[in-house]
């Protein structure tokens, strides 16, 4: 049984399945380094990131967009173990080219990750809130289930093309931030970013006292539906709500 | 700007705006192109929910909420005694694109009660609207709503500002409309989403030969009408929802069970329940003819004029017609597999992908995620069990509701108890 041991990057990743292929590995596993745990019956290989040797993987595999596109969300989705039902999709799909055979166990697991990631990636559009600085940039801090900020960007660019902002995820510690040109991935201080009231503009506590204001007076009382509303707004959300956190 | 006031009258017109159930903010195609604000190209974001469980996508809000109407289901009607207000038009561009540059909404919801006249009304939302795309570059989405009585050349224009427009029909009946807004005639409500219509068919044509062509209301009209007011039956509801879908090319009809705000005899009393139940029956028949391919005359008809209440209306449907079940789930049609209960279509997608490569069995069925309790009763599939006795549909029925926990137990179980 031969281990390979990957950076978790997706480069990484990608270029661990080279190496099943280039090698003919037929018991393998692909792990990641933090989770190594020494395991006497196993030989571990570390794999070493080669971005030609990922794209290589990448190019084999544009004739499947769909399993691409499940394989880069079920990587953004964090899951232990997803390295081997990825290896395990791969692996069928080339041999049949079945990418929509949702009756293959490794092909169902991926569709139901990348269900999730893309859940996730749409309440993350939706439950981002920014704050205005008083430089006018446009700050948010989220922490998401799973890595989503790289399926984000470029919707939030789109979005507000002529806006300074950032968005940070004090989970993963990173952020991105747009300068009116492109978006950037950036590492801060994660501590400075907890407490933004010394940094916002003054006109950011109107907005928010009328955005609850807005929120509370939309409801109608004869119709309340709690479970409906926790189903839509799941509590663990709240923290960066501020709606949900009356002044 | 005069924060305090601002805010009184926000909470005021949020508040007399929120009985308009639309919330929609997909469909349109306006990209950010010229480096302004917004962008709604994409799907609709609800950027949270009420406490009713409704999306809050867009600010919603009238105008004013002065109006010389008296329509008797009406919160704004005249002789209602409750605080008046109205905003500028420079204060409503200001809330918009504030709560927008701070990812609160996806764009505004413009709706007014009827002060002076129809024209004078509909002019000064479209000011608004113009303001917002002109001025300020402002891509969101922009709900207007149509007034009724108002003129062709306003609903003209409108339409090239706004991304969806939209008129409430309120009460289905012509004769429930008399009874309860005696003032509105039924034709100042079909004459605005005539021309709605055939602006977008013609800027459409004209788009095709001239690709500068402004779009016009790029993600249609709707409309709305009011359950439970007057006696209607769930088939009049539905027949004249079918009749606004094909006629006026409607993207949507709501459905909004009332809530009694108004003592007013012609009216259910305050107090009585708002009949949710009966407004998610019809929102589910709406998504049957919409997305499964039902005829609307197979789930409402004179022997059967109104939906169960206690089961959705596929599931009655099926129990109606035993004799076409049950449906071999590896060799159906997509139309068939998407009449068993229990599958809905993305189901039913996943079902036609994964049958290509192998025969399904109940496994791979309950791996897909389809509701095998009402299912089971309705197919066969790759496998030796399925359900052989012949059962009567009162039988399949009760066996579904034992084995079932709806959330709306409660509600049918007390209404039976009256009886």
């Amino acid at each position: 049984m031969t281990r390979l041991v990957y950076d978790e990057t997706f480069e990484g990743l990608l270029t661990a399945i080279f190496q099943v292929y280039e090698e003919r590995l037929q018991q393998v596993t692909i792990i990641p380094e933090t989770d190594l745990q020494p395991d006497f019956f196993s030989e571990d290989v570390t794999v070493y990131t080669d971005t030609g040797k990922a794209d290589r993987v990448w190019r084999g595999l544009k004739p499947f967009s769909l399993l691409r596109q499940m394989i880069y969300k079920a990587y953004l989705r964090e899951a232990s173990g997803a390295e081997n039902t990825i290896l395990e999709a791969v692996r069928y799909v080339l041999k049949t080219k079945n990418e929509k055979d949702y009756g293959h166990p490794a092909i169902l697991q991926l569709a139901n990750w990348t269900k999730e990631v893309g859940r996730e990636k749409h309440r993350m559009e939706a439950f981002v809130r920014f704050k205005r600085a008083q430089d006018d940039t446009y700050i948010a801090v989220i922490e998401p289930d799973f890595n989503v900020l790289p399926l984000i960007a470029k919707h939030f660019k789109s979005r507000y093309a002529d806006q300074v902002f950032m968005i940070y995820d004090l989970k993963r510690n990173y952020g991105i931030y747009y300068d009116l040109q492109k978006v950037d991935f950036i590492n801060l201080d994660s501590e400075r970013l907890k407490n933004l009231d010394a940094i916002t503009h003054e006109e950011e506590k109107c907005y928010d006292v009328m955005w609850q204001d807005y929120f509370k007076s939309t409801g109608i009382k004869s119709r309340v539906n709690k479970k409906l509303h926790l189903r839509h707004v799941p509590k663990r959300y709240w923290k960066y709500l501020n709606e949900k956190n009356p002044y | 700007m005069n924060f305090e006031r601002i805010r009184e009258k926000l909470n005021i017109l949020a508040d007399a705006a929120k009985y308009d159930v639309s919330c929609s903010s997909s469909g349109s195609k306006r990209t950010n192109t010229n480096k302004g604000l917004g962008d709604s190209s994409g799907m609709g974001i609800c950027h949270s929910y009420t406490e009713d469980g409704r999306c809050i996508s867009l600010l919603k809000i009238l105008l004013t909420n002065h109006c010389i109407f008296d329509c008797a289901y009406c919160v704004s009607r005249k002789s209602n005694d409750i605080k008046r207000a109205g905003f500028k038009i420079q204060e409503v561009v200001d809330l918009t694109i504030n709560f927008y540059r701070r990812n609160y909404i996806e764009g505004l919801f413009l709706s007014s009660g009827i002060f002076s006249s129809p024209d004078y009304t509909m002019e000064r939302l479209i000011a608004v609207a113009r303001k917002l795309r002109l001025e300020e570059n402002f891509n969101g989405y922009i709900h207007l709503k149509s007034i009724p009585g108002c003129s062709d050349e306003l609903m003209k224009e409108a339409g090239l500002y706004a991304d969806r427009l939209s008129i409430n029909i309120e009460i289905p009946t012509v004769s429930g409309l008399k009874l309860l807004a005696p003032e509105k005639d039924h034709k100042d409500f079909i004459k605005p989403m005539e021309t709605v219509k055939n602006n977008i068919a013609i800027y459409k044509s004209e788009k095709k030969l001239l690709r500068s062509t402004p779009v016009y209301a790029p993600a249609g009209q709707s409309t709305q009408m009011i359950v439970g007011a007057t006696g209607e039956s769930d088939k009049d509801i539905m027949y004249s929802a079918v009749h606004y879908y094909s006629t006026y090319k409607m993207k949507r009809v709501y459905y909004s069970g009332y809530v009694p705000v108004l003592e007013d005899n012609r009216l259910p009393a305050l107090g009585t329940e708002v009949p949710m139940l009966r407004e998610n029956r019809l929102y589910q028949t709406d998504w049957l003819l919409r997305f499964y391919g039902f005829d609307v005359r197979e789930l409402l008809n004179k022997d059967h004029p109104n939906l169960d209440v206690d089961i959705d209306p596929k599931l009655s449907w099926a129990l109606r017609n035993l004799h076409l079940f049950p449906v071999d789930i590896n060799k159906a049609d997509k139309r068939m597999l998407a009449r068993i209960p229990g599958l809905g279509m993305k189901s039913v997608y996943k079902i036609l992908n994964a049958r290509k490569y192998r025969k399904l069995n109940w496994e791979h069925l309950k791996a897909i995620g389809i509701a095998m309790n009402r299912a089971k009763y309705f197919m066969v599939c790759d496998s030796k069990d399925w359900e052989r006795r012949d059962l009567e549909p009162q039988r399949i029925k009760s066996m579904i509701l034992q084995s079932s926990q709806s959330k709306y137990q409660k509600m049918y179980n007390q209404q039976l108890q009256l009886f």
